[in-house]
């Protein structure tokens, strides 16, 4: 019956096209235009939109049934299935089983003068614009306000006191332990092998404690004057916190470095600053802007290491100034 | 039915008119324009699938020591906030699928702005009268990059802290006030207080995604507003007249069927290609770090510049102005971000250009825009390359350091050199054409004659 009514309108289009759209009383004119017939298409549709319906079902079933092997697996495929089936259903539609008309339209006019002239007159007549005190008491007031408004976000933080970025758990004396807290001895540190310390006692997350330990042949090491003493029996300590950009130095003559290098190095894995643990911490390759601070150390009569003094320098990434200062304990 | 709706809704709201002329909208044909809506579907599925992860989500740093069923970090000591995370991905049901899904959607979702943008930027889309729609979309992606970084640390497994790490760095490294800011976000020096985890939480599950939303809303009325932007493929198509598919009913099966695909194809790699197995890297401690870890695809080019800025601080005697981090992770975004706001206003000022566009330019018709736009492209990409080096280092066996010595030369050199190119290009192409058509109309004539 529909389908009848439906060609017979198109068929009375058809007629009142030809005769310049001239309809008989009653009769409306069609704006989609009638989409062709196509009954496979239509099959497809509508086989495709029971697999999705399927899929979603699956999904349900995977979802209760607990311990299935490869269950994420299972339940994306599902899922996604369900939604692509769901999306090639809605394709076959829009390419065959609608109208694709392509239609024109004018873009919108590319200004309205007679509208601003409105708008400018209005604010004009209004008299704001000649009070030329009264706005300025308006920005005053404005401003202030934002001011005000925007103070409390100094609680967020010590912002303008930076003393906390020197400070640092070590101070003269200060045993240097394991992540499990176990002082270390001298004889615990061996040649070619990178050992993490940190301070007796202190917050190991804070980036002043942790250390880098190594053992150099006593030939080996080049101090620079300023560092001087620093090494104990050949063992020498760094802080583990890369001046570059702030990430754990944790290699140590690592694969990734040119294998060929003929000094030992600590290098970070981040952008691969490259320090020599011989000569105090220089740079030798890599972006790191300065050296890794040193820590003095010492050997109690009981063979335990102890640091000697601070670091000889500030710890972490580096920021304006960060060179003026010595670390404070 | 139907009837009854629409009367019903156009006696409350008097939206009828409106309707019919939303349902009339024409939407110009193109594969291109459709990188915006697959950009907006990504974006749907990562709040879908956001709102569900902080059903389970915990923010805090407390630390607990693990004793759940994933035997290798069985009585390990880590924070709260990783432990759920842990926990998403292992005990919750689905937990996996839709963690993963919301991390696939992220890259997909930046992607496929970068995608657009790169459209917009060589089609010309962007002139006048679309300067604030473009603008409104670069926010969007510069948001977008925070936000993912954000999503990226808050589940606080040994990667996630280093990219914080880093990220303070980078931080810290801004002239005059770097420090002084880093303590204010982070709570005093690195790691932070745990005030710290509350805002980046607050940022990533509502403040970003609410401004994004909002920009997205704003973004499509302009668009809506000022009417799609369209080739000349025809005759039809001019300044004036936009040709296209009207919403309904051609154009609505089309973007849902596009919504499902998009959705679908998440679904499938949420399921079935593991992103992020971030039981296998451990909690993070800020005295632990990784080798060979790499970041999400849209931060790659910011380690890549990190890598090639040669190791200096900028120093005057012993006082440090610019710290080295600076460089690669804030100078270039910045100058990329400056440049792309800017770009509208430079073309329209040296390239003599104001008039009103709607139709599109091919890259070719504008050689002088698609020279700066690949010599821009290449500056971008070569860090990018960069910054998987030691990947390439290991698949490939090509030495690290010799590597950046050359990838430090190439962002020297390629990037004009790639604008050359392109010039060149798109010069040859205009000359071939014009020969077509003149050897065209001279058939014309002679089979006239
Ligand atoms: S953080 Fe160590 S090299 Fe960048």
């Amino acid at each position: 019956m529909g389908r009848a009514r439906d060609a017979l309108v198109a068929g009375l289009l058809l007629l009142a096209r030809k005769r310049k759209r001239r309809l008989w009383p009653g009769q409306r004119e069609r704006i989609v235009p009638p989409a062709s017939r196509n009954p496979g298409s239509e099959l497809l549709a509508t086989l495709l939109l029971l697999a999705a319906a399927g899929c979603a079902v699956a999904f349900i079933v995977v979802y209760v049934l607990d311990r299935l092997p490869a269950h994420t697996q299972l339940l994306g495929l599902s899922l996604g299935l369900a939604c692509l089936f769901v999306a090639a259903a809605l394709i076959v539609t829009a390419k065959r089983l609608i109208v694709t008309e392509e239609l024109e339209d004018d873009y919108p006019a590319e200004e309205h003068v007679d509208e601003q002239e409105t708008v400018l007159q209005l604010v004009a007549d209004s008299g704001f614009s000649r009070r030329r005190f009264f706005k300025l008491a308006l920005g005053a007031a404005g401003g202030a306000l934002a001011l005000a408004v925007l103070t409390p976000i100094a609680s967020l933080g010590p912002a303008i006191d930076l003393a906390r970025f020197y400070a640092t758990p070590w101070r003269r004396g200060r045993r240097l332990v394991d992540e499990h807290g176990r002082p270390y001895r001298a004889s615990d540190v061996e040649e070619d092998t990178l050992y993490t310390a940190f301070a007796e006692g202190s917050d190991k997350e804070q980036l002043g404690s942790s250390l880098v330990l190594v053992r150099l042949p006593k030939d080996r090491l080049k101090l620079p004057a300023g560092n001087s003493g620093y090494a104990a029996d050949g063992i020498v300590a760094y802080s583990k916190i890369c001046t570059h950009a702030g990430c754990a130095i944790s290699l140590y003559r690592a694969p990734l470095f040119q294998p060929d290098e003929p000094t030992p190095a600590l290098v970070c894995p981040c952008h691969y600053s490259t320090f020599d643990p011989a000569s105090g911490g220089r740079v030798t390759f890599g972006p790191a802007g300065r050296k890794l601070p040193m820590l003095p150390l010492t050997i109690a009569p009981n063979g335990e290491l102890r640091a000697a003094g601070n670091f000889d320098s500030a710890v972490g990434p580096s920021w304006w100034g960060v060179r003026t200062k010595r670390p404070t304990s | 039915m139907i009837r009854k709706l629409v009367r019903f809704l156009d006696r409350r709201t008097g939206t009828a008119p409106l309707l019919r002329k939303t349902l009339r909208y024409l939407f110009p044909d193109h594969w291109s324009f459709l990188l915006g809506e697959v950009a907006l579907y990504s974006f749907v599925i990562l709040v879908a699938t956001g709102i569900y992860l902080t059903l389970f989500y915990e923010n805090s740093t407390a630390t607990v020591v693990y004793h759940g069923p994933y035997v290798p970090l069985q009585g390990q000591e880590m924070t709260q906030a990783y432990r759920s995370v842990l926990d998403i991905s292992t005990t919750v049901k689905a937990g996996l699928l839709i963690r993963q899904t919301h991390h696939w959607a992220a890259d997909i979702f930046i992607a496929a702005i970068v995608l657009h943008l790169i459209r917009i930027f060589f089609t010309g889309a962007y002139r006048k009268p679309r300067e604030l729609t473009y603008w409104i979309g670069l926010t969007i992606l510069l948001v977008s990059l925070l936000e993912g970084y954000l999503g990226y640390s808050l589940a606080d497994d040994l990667l996630s802290g280093m990219g914080l790490a880093i990220g303070y760095g980078v931080a810290v490294s801004i002239p005059f006030f770097g420090a002084n800011l880093a303590a204010l976000i982070w709570d005093g020096p690195f790691p932070g207080k745990h005030d710290f985890f509350s805002r980046m939480y607050v940022a990533h599950v509502f403040l970003i995604p609410a401004l994004i939303g909002a920009l997205l809303v704003l973004h499509l009325a302009l668009v809506a507003l000022r009417h799609h932007t369209q080739f000349r493929e025809t005759r039809r198509q001019t300044e004036r007249k936009v040709v296209g598919i009207p919403t309904f009913p051609g154009q609505t099966p089309r973007s849902l069927g596009l919504f499902f695909a998009v959705a679908g194809v998440l679904f499938l790699l949420g399921g079935l290609v593991q992103i992020n197995p971030i039981w296998l890297w451990g909690p993070y401690h800020t005295y632990i770090s990784t080798n060979g870890a790499q970041p999400d695809w849209y931060l790659g080019w910011l380690i890549g510049a990190l890598r090639l800025v040669p190791g200096f601080d900028l120093t005057i005697g012993h006082y440090t102005l610019v710290a080295n981090p600076f460089w690669g992770g804030a100078a270039l975004p910045s100058l990329v971000f400056i440049f792309l706001y800017l770009w509208p206003w430079l073309e329209r000022r040296f390239g003599g250009d104001s008039a009103y566009h709607n139709l599109l330019d091919r890259p070719r018709d504008a050689p002088m825009r698609t020279a700066i736009g690949m010599t821009t492209l290449t500056w971008v990409f070569l860090p990018f390359v960069a910054g998987s080096s030691d990947r390439i280092y290991v698949t490939f066996g090509l030495p690290y350091i010799p590597q950046i010595w050359a990838f430090r030369v190439l962002a020297v050199v390629a990037p004009p050199l790639a604008g050359l190119i392109a010039f060149w290009v798109c010069r040859e192409l205009q000359a071939g054409e014009r020969v077509e058509r003149r050897r065209k109309r001279a058939e014309e004539e002679a089979e006239l004659a």
